[in-house]
């Protein structure tokens, strides 16, 4: 079939032929056409980009916002000579050290033949002046642009994030042709997570330019479809009385609401203010934040992994329950520790003297770590890992703030995998109290409380409630999803819950003092350990510096009735829960359901 | 029309004047050096059209360099052995297309990816080398010219494949693959009857394809059937890339100098229309010097097919020719304004790495199939 190779080798030449044909119809008898066209190439097609969604609080308080600015803008590909123009812009509009530092370090980050800006915030006289000398600086020009702005600054910063300009790695990852002309995309929090619907799509406009590109009509457009606003369930009064509520403290609140899985406040401390980070925050400002020892970018609601210490014990308890490991009416003797068959080492209880005979829900009140150890060691750590995955931890939450981390539930596996290493039976008692390698984050305790108040119903968190098209009236409600936690028998919820309610409102509770005759709480304290306590020596918060204080603790739902929000609250190197984080957890009950002041209570609470 | 390609006879001594390294090696000389300067020159393209990029041109060599080593270790395998693994290769590939459409990963509204954890790669780009393994395979398993039922199997080993990738949808790769079974029947003697039976089909079944086509896809046929229709999206490719071409005249406008290239009115200008960078640049003599150096490749391995020592290897050296054309005409074709836009790039020469490996394993396929030839006669 060698005749077949040569009659195929004849289909080639012809079609080449043809191409030939074409090449030079189009490069010899069409060439002075095609030159003309070529030399003033008077028709551009310019991308128009869509307007960034707003964001708006469950209440419609605006949160995001879009601003006119004009900016000069250099494209440094088309500058010759870029000193000498840098230069002469200078004197014609004055600006500072800051501007340039900022120029140099975007114009490394440049998308190529895109414009980086030099100045920002042009007034009108800046852009009239330069416009008259325009024709002195090709490849420099004054752009008109919606700036990103957040009217509440640092109040929102963590949980909405902020957008910043398209940096060369970004451009990697998004659809480029959809971003022309779009300068600004999500960096972080809810603008980032929400980006594709914030964004929108690119319009057109086909223009005519003369020579020197400035444009002199147009000819056809097509309008962009502008990106969607959000409404969110984050209420930014309740933002606010989080904010304030944890004062001066380094920490972060997170409040739900059960029955939706909304995030009504998400305060991460301290924070920043976001508005300097749109158009590009000097070098100098950028270091002083990320090298501050309080780290205050660092969004500790969704970011920062802590051991939730006694927080957990509702649901180790409740974990017991369901697997009939524990029954809530068998009591358990505490003498102040536990010993594993055949070993020596004593595994202490934060009371010394011990808390006798308790049962499931003076082990909760009382926080007797006796009785959690006892619980944890005859579950053993996969059935115990695994119930508390249903509850969201160990794993994210999926929550649509970009960033979050997933926190830790440890395992034989993940032991073995990580740290070459067998698992020993003393880890899964320390697991059982929330402490050693267990981490989860304040969203993570926080989302875990709201499912326990719904009894089961278990909700992934989210922040943004729906979308709405811009001068639409309709609203698209985003989809909640949810999953059931199974307990078995129901009253196993009760049981919990009702050793909860006691934290709060029973006399030996060890958050009784932030009671209200309002509504009624139920919650949980607790106490991460910052500083290991060796085996003899005794805790000593006197002695240790504050970065070395326990962490502390508080998870809550109220009212128990009828639960409308869940709470969690941690004050890093606070000390104890139910002193420190306890209150701050109230005030923002009593912003969302309203409440009486704070009772003054002396302080009688003990243990965590 | 009909060319008369050198057919030699087995064992004549054309290779005693060849180096001993490339015997060794098992290389094809002219395919070595007409690869050589063709990569050498899509270099130099390139970092013009990518504004003198040097990261992109490093890159490209570095891809360059990976795509030579798998052509070089094709070269080796002696062409029983490709024989006996064209059903599993193309087996896998399938299997894999599968797995694409389940679990890939979607990059610019398609799903082409598959993520083996360590790096991704496009499957589809194996099923260009194993469609038309699987049909010589095939066709070669009894005597030429190929029955009936034979070739209806080709056609369905062929069509499974193109209509996975078509579904992706990537309509520039499994118009390649279809092309790929497709010669692979033509060099193995798919009869004039057929042929003709098959053009009629086709002519018939297009308005059927019109319907089955994807929005995007209806919008490049009727914007190439009419340019100015859509000048904002996909017609400015065209009528932007033509300018490109056509204003660069007989010699172009110098390498580095193209106004349209450089002035960002030509689109993709170092991917896929690349060629445009060529025409205004380089002028007509740089595209001809550019089509002559493909000619030269297309020859060569249909050359290699005539003289191939088995049916299998004929065919196979054969379709792979024809496919290496195909790229070749289709994306000459989409740039100059003879063809609607597919996103098929100017084989080694557009920036980019998933085809380039395929392609110089296509080559190191061809290699194995002449280098091998000697020792089959003892």
């Amino acid at each position: 079939m060698a005749v077949r190779a040569s009659l195929a080798a004849a289909v080639v030449l012809l079609a080449m032929s043809l191409l030939v044909v074409r090449l030079v119809r189009l490069q010899v008898h069409q060439h002075e056409h095609y030159s003309v066209l070529s030399r003033d190439n008077r028709v551009k097609v310019q991308p128009v980009p869509p307007t960034r969604g707003l964001i708006y609080d469950a209440r419609g308080i605006l949160l995001a916002d879009n601003h006119p600015s004009f900016s000069l803008e250099i494209t440094v590909e088309k500058v010759e000579d870029l000193p000498a123009t840098i230069e002469a812009l200078s004197t014609m509009i004055p600006g500072d050290g800051k501007d340039l530092a900022r120029f140099e370090r975007l114009k490394r980050q440049r998308v190529r033949f895109e414009g980086v800006p030099l100045r920002s915030n042009l007034t009108p006289e800046e852009v009239a002046r330069f416009s008259v000398d325009s024709y002195r600086f090709p490849g420099v020009g004054v752009r008109a642009e919606l700036i990103r702005t957040y009217p509440k600054g640092v109040l929102t910063a963590h949980v909405l994030g902020y957008v910043g300009r398209i940096n060369a790695e970004e451009m990697t990852r998004i659809d480029v042709s959809d971003y022309a002309g779009t300068h600004f995309i999500g960096k972080g929090g809810v603008e980032k997570a929400h980006e594709d619907a914030l964004h929108g799509h690119v319009g057109y406009q086909q223009v005519e330019v003369n020579a020197r590109g400035r444009v002199l009509r147009t000819l056809e457009s097509k309008a962009p479809v502008p990106g969607r606003d959000l409404h969110l369930f984050l209420d930014a009064g309740l933002q606010q009385a989080a904010n304030d509520a944890l004062g001066d403290n380094r920490g972060a609140v997170v409040a739900i609401d059960p029955r939706t899985g909304g995030v009504l406040a998400m305060v991460s401390k301290p924070g920043f203010d976001p508005n300097p980070f749109v158009e590009g925050i000097t070098q100098a400002d950028y270091h002083a934040l990320l090298y501050s020892p309080d780290k205050p970018l660092f969004d500790r609601a969704v970011r920062g992994q802590y051991p939730p210490g006694s927080t957990v014990k509702p649901f180790v308890g409740l974990a017991g329950l369901a697997s009939g490991v524990v029954d809530a009416r068998k009591t358990k003797y505490c003498p102040g520790f536990f010993q594993l068959p055949g070993q020596s080492h004593r595994y202490r209880c934060w009371r010394r003297g011990g808390h006798g005979s308790v049962a499931l829900e003076q082990a909760v009140v009382q926080s007797c770590d006796v009785y959690f150890y006892d619980l944890a060691y005859r579950m053993g750590i996969e059935r115990l890992q695994g119930f508390l995955g249903e509850f969201g931890f160990g794993a994210r939450t999926g929550i649509d703030v970009a960033g979050e981390l997933g926190g830790l539930v440890p395992s034989r596996e993940w032991k073995e995998r990580t740290r070459k290493q067998p698992w020993y039976p003393g880890e899964t008692l320390i697991v059982g109290i929330g402490q050693g390698a267990f981490l989860a984050t304040p969203l993570q305790l926080a989302a875990a409380t709201a499912a326990l108040a719904n009894r089961g119903r278990f909700i992934q968190p989210r922040v943004v409630r729906a979308y709405q098209v811009p001068g639409s009236p309709e609203i698209e409600e985003l989809p909640a999803r949810a999953h059931p936690v199974e307990v078995g028998d129901p009253h196993h919820w009760d049981q919990v819950i009702r050793a909860m309610t006691e934290v709060v409102e029973g006399a030996r509770g060890t958050a009784k003092r932030i009671q209200t005759s309002a509504y009624r709480i139920a919650g949980k304290t607790g106490t991460a350990q910052v500083f290991s306590v060796g085996q003899k020596e005794s805790y000593n918060a006197a002695r240790l510096n504050k970065e070395m204080h326990d962490h502390a603790l508080f998870i809550a739902f109220a009212p128990v009735e009828d639960p409308r929000i869940a709470v969690a609250v941690i004050v890093e190197n606070g000390g104890h829960g139910g002193a420190v984080a306890a209150p701050v957890a109230r005030q923002v009950m009593d912003a969302r359901l309203g409440g009486g002041s704070l009772l003054a209570r002396e302080e009688t609470a003990d243990g965590d | 029309m009909a060319i008369r390609l050198p057919v030699r006879s087995l064992g004549s001594d054309q290779n005693e004047t060849e180096s001993r390294l490339l015997t060794r090696l098992h290389l094809d000389a002219p395919l070595m050096i007409g690869l050589l300067i063709l990569c050498g020159f899509g270099l130099l393209v390139l970092y013009s059209a990518s504004n003198q990029d040097l990261g992109s041109v490093r890159r490209q060599l570095v891809r360059l360099g990976i795509a030579f080593g798998f052509m070089i270790a094709l070269a080796q395998v002696h062409p029983a052995r490709l024989r006996s693994w064209s059903p599993p290769v193309y087996g896998l590939g399938v299997l894999m297309l599968v797995a694409v459409l389940l679990f890939g990963d979607v990059g610019k509204g398609a799903q082409r990816w598959l993520d083996l954890g360590f790096m991704r790669f496009q499957p589809s780009e194996i099923l260009k080398l194993a469609v038309p393994m699987m049909v010589a395979w095939l066709l070669a398993a009894r005597p030429l010219p190929p029955s009936l039922l034979r070739v209806l199997g080709a056609a369905v080993l062929t069509l499974i494949p193109m209509l996975l990738i078509a579904k992706q949808p990537d309509l520039g790769t499994a118009i390649l693959v279809a092309a790929a079974g497709a010669a692979a029947l033509f060099i193995g003697g798919l009869s004039w009857r057929l042929i003709l039976a098959i053009a009629v089909g086709a002519a018939a079944a297009a308005p059927m394809l019109w319907y089955g086509m994807r929005d995007y896809q209806r919008q490049r046929v009727l914007t190439f059937l009419d340019p100015e229709s859509d000048p904002l999206g996909s017609g400015y490719h065209i009528i932007q890339s033509q300018i490109a071409i056509g204003s660069g005249g007989l010699f172009g406008k110098g390498w580095l100098n193209g106004t349209q290239s450089h002035l960002e009115f030509l689109p993709e200008r170092h991917t896929d229309f690349i060629l445009a960078v060529v025409g205004e640049e380089l002028g007509l003599a740089g595209i001809l010097a550019l089509l002559m150096l493909y000619l030269f490749l297309i020859y060569r391995g249909l050359v290699i097919a005539a003289n191939a020592s088995d049916a299998y290897g004929r065919i196979l050296a054969g379709a792979l020719s024809l496919v290496f054309f195909v790229y070749v005409f289709v994306n000459t074709g989409m740039v100059t304004g003879l063809l609607p836009v597919v996103g098929v790039p100017l084989p080694l020469v557009s920036y980019g790495g998933t085809s380039v490996v395929t392609l110089m394993a296509g080559f190191g396929l061809m290699m194995s199939i002449q280098t091998h030839r000697k020792a089959l006669q003892f």
